[in-house]
């Protein structure tokens, strides 16, 4: 007979993605458990360390936007992985002779009221699977707004500030940066959206808004499209973007809900 | 004033005692982030030999900040107290190493000591020691602390059960919550990290942990862990607050990105007092630090990042908190690179801690962006506990899902519980006995039925 002990309360698996009712041998995790953790850590390691697939993204963005620019590879001042991960200061900085590129670029078109910045970050999984499909639905809402749009930039070993770099070398109005979050055991591939207004090298995080979460069993790619746009045409209004200029609604306790199913009364 | 010392050939000279202190620190990558790291490896040994030589005198009149500039060196300084020093006086920080590891260095002596130690004192000897040394000193310590039950006995080991959820689901978090419990975590804290900062949604995470302690009548205390002054204003409004939580660094201009002044302190920790619903004790203030928080603040003078860490531990010292917990591989590679570094970071700030009298407990943790795995948890854990360290957090799983990091699991607790032979608080020990969760020897109790009690509160009837 084994001397697994499964535990009776497997049941409140169904409240939470968290690893309840693992079950035990002696004190330890069961053999199953144990796999299934080494399984989404190397996930998430995986996500960390193998590169973008940029040629992959390049070649899957012209397909759905057959008429737009060609988009602008970058590399930030962090040459390798390794010195990425540890001089996040280098991240954010792009190269001198590549902001030049871009300058002059940008002198030779009407300026643009919005970059779009694709940055691996810590998770190029995340770009990867998700970066596309946000897109699809984005791209059009802008255009809409007759918004004018930089060609695409991708930029590898990049941090959120990068895009500030990228934006003011554009001389861009306000800078859309998505770029793969810092990876969870159980969301390897979440995306963030982050946006500045009046992008500069230097400026603070109280100045940019973030919306992160964006992934499969977190927010949609339709939520996260109509946030960003709402936090888009605000920030072109109000000449802002940061703290400044929050979303009210979530200053309201988004759990209404405070009945626990499981719990008599 | 300058330090110089010659090894060999070679002559080196350290500009300042932060230069020499930052030049002693084993290796890390937050030095070398900060531009204040050893150049090469006898360049730190150098500097080691000649912090070995430093009086212990010498940091009451030589500071790393200066005086007027900072609160934290201030209140370093005003607090120093010269006669529980006196024993140690006469030692330099090579000699003071020498004692703390022999047999004059006692349980009694070492809690009369702590509030003659300041913490660039206690963090220039950690610089001296190897992994053995921090932890054999280190269980010479007991920091024992009380609010609803008896924290950091000598031979006991507790957890914080920590239900966090991405969207602060009440059912959610409760979930998480009755799998601790019946897996006997939570006896130091059960501690929710709310996803919202908003009031409203940490007064409803507030009513739910105090709706289960009540009812499960366990002797244990609740936080949520926002910010200071968000739990002050919840206060006002009579929320069932137990402990005040906050995230503290080393220097003033860093406490002040956090939004946290000494004084913004003391006003939450009086208005939490006056709630006195503490039952055993009043220890109610919950602190959280960690290496490299003041350099990922800007607020780094020049200081490296352990000695700076240590200073964190001056500014919990001066409200008597129930718990004070180093978060230690949370902040990403940039500081601590690998397993290597954050399992040596792990102990120093326990050691450091604790000398200067502080009840401490490790987050015992990891990103995934780090170089470092479940082996690297295992080790330090062990070696946590060994040293007498007195809480670790306990999570479903080792993942947390909100705050998208690895800590340690109420398995890993049990582990510890019984490789070690270390049972909880006493009076949560007694509580998880009567509810037959654990029986009088630490073992789970193995039946397939939920304990009488819990049967009688849940329902479970579902699809499994």
């Amino acid at each position: 007979m084994s001397e697994l002990k499964n535990d009776s309360w497997q049941v409140l698996r169904s409240y939470t993605s968290a690893r309840i009712a693992l079950g035990r041998t002696g004190v330890s995790l069961p053999t199953a458990a144990n796999l299934q953790f080494q399984l989404d850590h190397a996930r998430a390691r995986d996500a960390v360390h193998l590169a973008f697939n940029t040629q992959a993204f390049i070649d899957a963005y012209t397909a759905t936007f057959p008429n737009a620019a060609k988009p602008v590879m970058l590399v930030s001042e962090a040459e390798n992985r390794m010195r990425y991960l540890q001089r996040p200061d280098l991240g954010r900085r792009l190269p001198e002779a590549q902001w030049q590129i871009l300058r002059q670029s940008a002198s030779e078109h009407k300026n643009a009221d919005i970059a779009i910045v694709i940055a691996d970050g810590l998770s190029s999984a995340a770009v990867q699977n998700h970066a596309l499909p946000l897109l699809t639905l984005l791209i059009p809402r802008l255009r809409a707004e007759n918004l004018l749009l930089a060609p695409l930039s991708i930029a590898t070993q990049a941090r959120v500030a990068l895009g500030d770099d990228i934006g003011e070398a554009l001389k861009a109005k306000l800078v859309i940066v998505l770029i793969g979050e810092r990876p969870g055991l159980s969301s390897p591939d979440s995306l963030g959206l982050y946006l500045s207004y009046a992008p500069r090298r230097g400026i603070r995080d109280a100045e940019r808004n973030c919306i992160s979460n964006i992934r499969i069993g977190g927010l949609s790619y339709q939520q996260a499209c109509d946030t960003s746009m709402y936090l888009t045409l605000a920030a072109l209004k109000d000449g802002v973007s940061g703290v400044t200029l929050k979303d009210q609604s979530l200053l309201l306790d988004n759990q209404p809900n405070h009945a626990i199913p499981f719990l008599k009364p | 004033m300058p330090f110089s010392v010659n090894l060999g050939q070679q002559h080196y000279v350290f500009a300042d005692l932060k230069t020499l202190l930052a030049k002693a620190t084993p290796a890390r990558s937050g030095d070398v982030l900060a531009g204040v790291a050893a150049s090469n490896n006898q360049e730190r040994v150098a500097a080691q030999y000649a912090l070995a030589d430093l009086p212990l005198r010498h940091f009451l009149n030589n500071v790393v900040i200066p005086y007027e500039d900072d609160e934290v060196t201030r209140l370093i300084i005003d607090s120093h107290n010269a006669t529980a020093f006196m024993p140690v006086a006469h030692l330099t920080v090579g000699g003071f190493r020498d004692w703390l590891l022999s047999d004059a260095a006692t349980t009694e002596s070492l809690q009369a000591l702590a509030p003659g130690l300041t913490p660039e004192m206690v963090a220039a000897v950690s610089k001296l020691m190897r992994i053995q040394d921090l932890i054999i000193v280190a269980k010479k310590c007991e920091v024992i602390t009380r609010f609803r039950n008896t924290l950091g006995l000598a031979n006991h080991f507790s957890t914080r059960l920590q239900p966090n959820h991405p969207t602060d689901d009440a059912a959610g978090i409760a979930a998480s919550i009755i799998d601790g419990l019946l897996y006997a975590s939570g006896d130091a804290v059960i501690g929710i990290n709310p996803a919202s900062d908003n009031t409203q949604t940490v007064a409803r995470l507030l009513h739910l942990l105090d709706d289960f302690i009540t009812r499960f009548d366990i002797p244990t205390q609740s936080c949520v862990l926002t910010h200071v002054t968000t739990t002050l204003e919840l206060i006002n409004q009579r929320a069932p607050v137990d402990l005040v939580f906050q995230s503290i660094a080393g220097t003033e201009a860093a406490n002040s990105s956090f939004g946290v002044t000494l004084s913004i302190l003391a006003e939450a920790q009086s208005a939490a007092l006056s709630l006195g619903r503490g039952t055993v004790g009043n220890n109610l203030m919950y602190f959280e630090t960690g290496q490299g928080s003041a350099l990922s603040a800007n607020s780094h003078h020049g200081v490296d990042q352990q000695t700076l860490e240590t200073r964190a531990y001056a500014v919990a010292r001066a409200f008597s908190p129930l718990l004070v917990n180093t978060v230690v591989g949370f902040i990403g590679p940039e500081y601590l690179y690998n397993g290597k570094q954050i399992i040596r970071a792990g102990l120093e700030d326990h050691f450091c801690g604790k000398l200067l009298g502080l009840p401490m407990g490790c987050d015992i943790c990891y990103t995934n962006h780090a170089e470092a795995d479940q082996d690297d948890m295992d080790m330090l854990l062990t070696q946590f506990a060994a040293a007498g360290g007195n809480f670790i957090m306990g999570i479903p799983g080792a993942d947390d899902i909100m705050l998208n990091y690895q800590t340690t699991s109420f398995h890993d607790a049990l582990y510890i519980r019984r490789l070690l032979n270390l049972p909880p608080a006493p009076e949560f020990f007694q509580w998880l006995q009567t509810s037959k969760i654990m029986d009088k020897h630490g073992a789970l109790f193995s039946g397939s039925e939920l304990p009488p009690r819990f049967a009688q509160a849940l329902s479970l009837a579902g699809p499994l």
